[in-house]
Formats: structure tokens, sequence, C-alpha cells
């Protein structure tokens, strides 16, 4: 088994009992070391919650690399949460962080439905050009309909109370930094159990044989439609923290470079691993930040490089670099 | 008196000018072992692929226990108890044997516990088991991308008992194997279908496995069952002789 060993490679070559080092240590290590992130460098701390919200669309797509099927257009699930929260927040003015973040979830999964049971049908470019238009289609609903989404300007969202709190700008942040993390470290997790699940295994069958899985009574479309939600629900969260945490939705988050962005994102940080979207977002969105600082108009370059190199020489990406170092590491204890 | 495992009724398709079921009328009996023979292109394999549903007939009808489950998808008619296992061997590539035979039966008990793994499903010591009864032990832990071809086409079989069905439809489950171990294959096939009572039909081209392990034997031929009896009345048909065998066993 390829990617569902996610939890089983962290089993092999562990001592009996312990913890592995890549599944278990090396993770609670990243996010402890996150967590210390508005203590240690404040400035950072914006930077790191848009990267990781950003992670959790990322592992919305890697789900459905898992099953062997690319989406060019999972910015639309990104956007729809996003738009939901703001719609949420000018319909009801103060209202709570969890509410809008339940809109934006609820908004993901009703269009995951949607646009889900039809492009279940088809597999490979077709999957993945499908996803893309109807991503376009809502792009330019949020472009054209001013009077509703605010056009190309897109929609303000004001601070949202926390648990019927208004809190000022720093403290808000804070909440909203560690609540992301908290929502890596749960959604991340739950996304690797169900993977390793019956049905999350059911849905990575799809990628190596439909023919069998029809003949075991299952119905691929159905297995897929299943794990298509569970992906439309991770870029829901990850475009609903985005929209909160930059205070302002734009039609940009539907914008077919988004999509792409993910995809390139997912490759980046390992293509299938959970664990590797989020790390791969936070490469991608350091690079991008500071090599647009200090490398002007070549960053897009760099990460293309870069992208070409872990593509060459090191096809499992950067989580694999590290697993691989990691494993080498406790086969010499 | 009890329906008939599964009957097929005045069964016809055609693939342009070729009619690959020519008003085919058959009853298996629960129990009897039954092999197909034919030359090729005889409409062998177009049959199984009626039978399961993987093909629509133009005319006709294919009963399962007395119910019609002509019109169903390959999915709900394995769910009433009919499994198939193929001629190149349909499994997961980039999972082991054994994680091909856990997700057979998550499929069959539609397990749905997100946070259940996989390799944790109280069936594992079942499989395990049935991977020993095909002589697959020592593949389940390896990827199915892995293995020859002969024990995949075992890993196959197995897969598709993991389901319990009632009736198995296999496509030569022996072509692939070395000829050395072919018999001995069938006669663990045949045993462990005995001990789950299955009844199973089986496309052969080796007369002698059909000879040894079917309690009766169908002749296909242009599309339709040319005659049908036991092992020995059948391949000492002068017909069978001259169109199929080509000497007698």
């Amino acid at each position: 088994m390829t990617h569902a060993t996610e939890p089983d490679k962290s089993r092999q070559g562990r001592p009996a009992g312990g913890p592995s080092m890549a599944g278990t240590v090396l993770p609670l290590a990243g996010l402890a070391l996150l967590a210390l992130v508005p203590l240690g460098a404040p400035g950072m701390q914006l930077l790191v919650n848009l990267a990781l919200a950003k992670g959790l669309a990322v592992a919305g797509v890697s789900v459905l690399l898992r099953a062997g099927q690319v989406s060019f257009g999972h910015a639309l699930y990104f956007a729809v949460a996003a738009y939901a929260g703001a719609f949420l927040m000018t319909a009801l003015p103060g209202a709570d962080l969890a509410l809008v973040l339940l809109a934006g979830l609820l908004g993901a999964v009703v269009a995951g439905v949607c646009v889900g049971l039809f492009v279940v049908r088809y597999r490979g470019i077709f999957f993945g050009m499908l996803n893309l238009a109807f991503s376009m289609i809502f792009w330019s609903f949020l472009e054209k309909f001013y009077h509703i989404t605010g056009g190309a300007d897109g929609i303000r969202l004001p601070r949202p109370a926390v648990l019927g709190m208004d809190l000022d700008r720093a403290s808000f942040e804070l909440v909203l930094f560690y609540l992301t993390l908290t929502l890596v470290l749960g959604l991340g997790w739950a996304t690797i159990r169900w993977l390793a699940s019956p049905a999350g295994q059911i849905f990575q069958t799809l990628k190596t044989n439909e023919t069998r899985l029809e003949y075991l009574g299952v119905s691929p479309r159905r297995a897929l439609l299943w794990g298509y939600l569970v992906s439309a629900a991770l870029c829901g969260i990850g475009g609903a923290l985005m929209g909160v945490t930059q205070g302002v939705v734009t039609p940009e988050y539907a914008w077919w470079i988004r999509s792409g962005e993910m995809v390139f994102i997912a490759v980046l940080g390992g293509a299938g691993s959970v664990r590797g979207a989020f790390v791969g977002a936070l490469i991608y969105e350091l690079v991008r930040t500071y090599a647009s600082a200090y490398a002007g108009d070549v960053w897009q370059m760099l990460l293309g490089g870069f992208l070409l190199v872990i593509i060459l020489f090191a096809p499992r990406g950067v989580i694999g670099m590290i697993e691989t170092l990691a494993h080498r590491g406790e086969a010499r204890k | 008196m009890t329906a008939p495992l599964l009957e097929t009724r005045n069964l016809v398709i055609r693939f342009g000018g070729v009619i690959a079921a020519n008003d085919v009328s058959l009853t298996i009996t629960a129990g009897r072992n039954l092999a197909i023979i034919g030359p090729n292109g005889a409409g062998k394999t177009t049959f199984l692929n009626i039978c399961t549903g993987w093909i629509k007939p133009s005319s006709g009808q294919v009963l399962f226990e007395g119910e019609d489950v002509t019109p169903l998808p390959p999915r709900a008619i394995v769910r009433k108890g009919v499994a198939r296992a193929f001629q190149i061997p349909q499994l997961f590539t980039e999972h082991t044997a054994l994680e091909n035979l856990l997700i057979a039966v998550a499929a069959r008990d539609r397990l749905r516990n997100p946070f259940m793994d996989l390799h944790r499903i109280p069936e594992r010591d079942e499989m395990m088991h049935l991977l020993e009864m095909v002589k697959c032990a020592d593949a389940a832990h390896r990827p199915v991308v892995e293995l020859p071809e002969g024990q995949r086409k075992l890993v196959d079989i197995a897969v598709a008992l993991a389901l319990r069905p009632r009736l198995l439809l296999m496509d030569e489950p022996t072509s692939g194997v070395a000829s050395s171990e072919k018999h001995r294959i069938m006669e663990i096939l045949v045993e462990a279908l005995a001990e789950r009572k299955v009844t199973s039909v089986f496309v052969e081209h080796d007369m002698g496995i059909v000879e040894r392990h079917a309690e009766e034997v169908a002749v296909w031929n242009a599309g339709n069952v040319q005659l049908r009896g036991t092992p020995r009345e059948i391949l000492d048909h002068p017909d069978v002789i001259r169109d199929v065998i080509g000497e007698a066993v």
C-alpha cells in the first residue's frame, strides 16, 4: 500500500511500543514549534496562520490524489466557504467565529454535493478540467454579480466575536492562530485516520482497480463522492479560516491560479500526504514571501526549479525526504 | 421444486455482426461445479459478463435463486451472492494481498467506522486463514504488484471467496499458472469451495482439469450451449473431440 500507509509507515522500524519518529514525534515537535511562533517570532504569526489555512485546503486536494484524481478547481470550495462566512457576517454583524466557520463548512459541503454528483462520473483529465470549469463559473459569478458579491473588490469581513466576546485585533489574531493550529492537528489526524479506515481504503482503491471495486459490491462513484466531500470540507475550512484571517474575501479565492497553487503545494509537500500538505504550504508561503521580497520577480522561477528537483529526485515530496531521514535515524538506533 | 441457483433464459447479445450469445438457456444447480469449454470466441466470457451484469443482453433474462437480476449492475448482483474471479486478476495492485482481502470484507460488511484501522478489523485472522487455504500466506504482506501471475490468480479467487458468495464464476482459473502446479491449485480451490459450500462455474481450456474437477460440462459454440453432460460424456463426444479438443483426453 503506497499512501494509505501514512499511519502504517510510521509503524515500520519502530521499537515495540514506542512512538515513531516520522509518524508521531516529528509532527508533534513541528506543531509545538509552530505554537511558539506568536511568542518567539510574532512577525511570522500571520504568515504561518495563512499557510496553515492554505495547508488545510491542500490536504483536501491531497485526499483526492490518494484516489488518483487531480482537481484543478478546488479553489471553488475555498471560495464558497470564505464567501459563505462573509455573507453570514454581512447578514449578522458580530456573529461568532464558530458560526462563521460552520457556515463556511456547510457551504463547501453543499457545493461539494452539487458539483460532486456530477464530476464523480468522470476520471483523469476530464475530472480535473470539469472541476476547473465549475470553479471558473463561480469566479465569474463573483466578478459579475457586483450587487451581491462586491465584484472584484470582494466583501470585507468585520472581526467576528469569539464565544460572545469582542476581542481587540491582537487578541483576536492570537485566538485565530491557535484555533487554526488546533484545527490542523484535529482535522489532519482525523483525515489520516479516515484514510486508514476501511472506507478510506476503499476510496483509495479507485486509483488502481474500479472493476474489482464494482465486483466487491461497491459503487465506485459513491466511493469517490464520499472522498470528494471530505476533500471539499477540508478546502472549505481552509477557505473560511483564510477569509477571517485576511478580513476580506475577493474573487481571487476562486481564481484558477489558486487551484493550481493547491496542486503545486500538494506535489511539493508529498503527493497524497496529509502531513505533506501542511509542510508544503509552510515552505511555499515562506519561500513566496521572502523570495518575493529579496528576489523580486524570480521567486516563481525559484519555486518552479525547486518543484522540478523534488519531482526528479524526491517523488514523495518534502515529507518523503523527511520520513526517509527519520527512518534512517531510527534504523541506526 | 427448488429454483436453480442461476438460470438464464434465451439470452441474446450481438457485437456488430458477431452473435456472442445466441438464445442461451442454461440452469446451474447448487452444489454441482460446472465447467464451460469451447473454442476461442465462442462466447464463454461474454456469458460470465452477462450473468454478472457487466454486459446487458439485447434480450433474455438472468435469474439468481429465482429472482430476475438482468437489469441490476454488477455490484447489486455481487451483493446477492454471485462473485467473480477473472482471467486477468483484478486486484488492488498497490495494496498487499491481505489488504485486498480485508478491503473485500470491508465492502461485504459495509464497514463505515472512520476511525477503525483496516488492519484491526475482527476478520483479519479469518482472511489470513483464507490466504493460507489458497497457499498464499507468504504473499500476505507483499504488494500485489510484486506477486507472480499464478499467485495473483489465487489471491483474486480468495478475494472473491472473502465475499462469502453462493456462486463463484471463474474465468480460466489456472491460466498463467505453471502446468506442474495446475492440478494442485485446482484441488486447493475445489476443497476451499466445498468447505464454504460455494458452487462454481469455471471457463477452462485444460481438459485434464475439466475431467478431474468438474461435475458437469457445458460446451459452447457460436454463442450457444452445444452440449451438456458429465465430463466423460462430453470429452468422449466426437463433436467435442473434433471442434474443441482435437484429440481424446
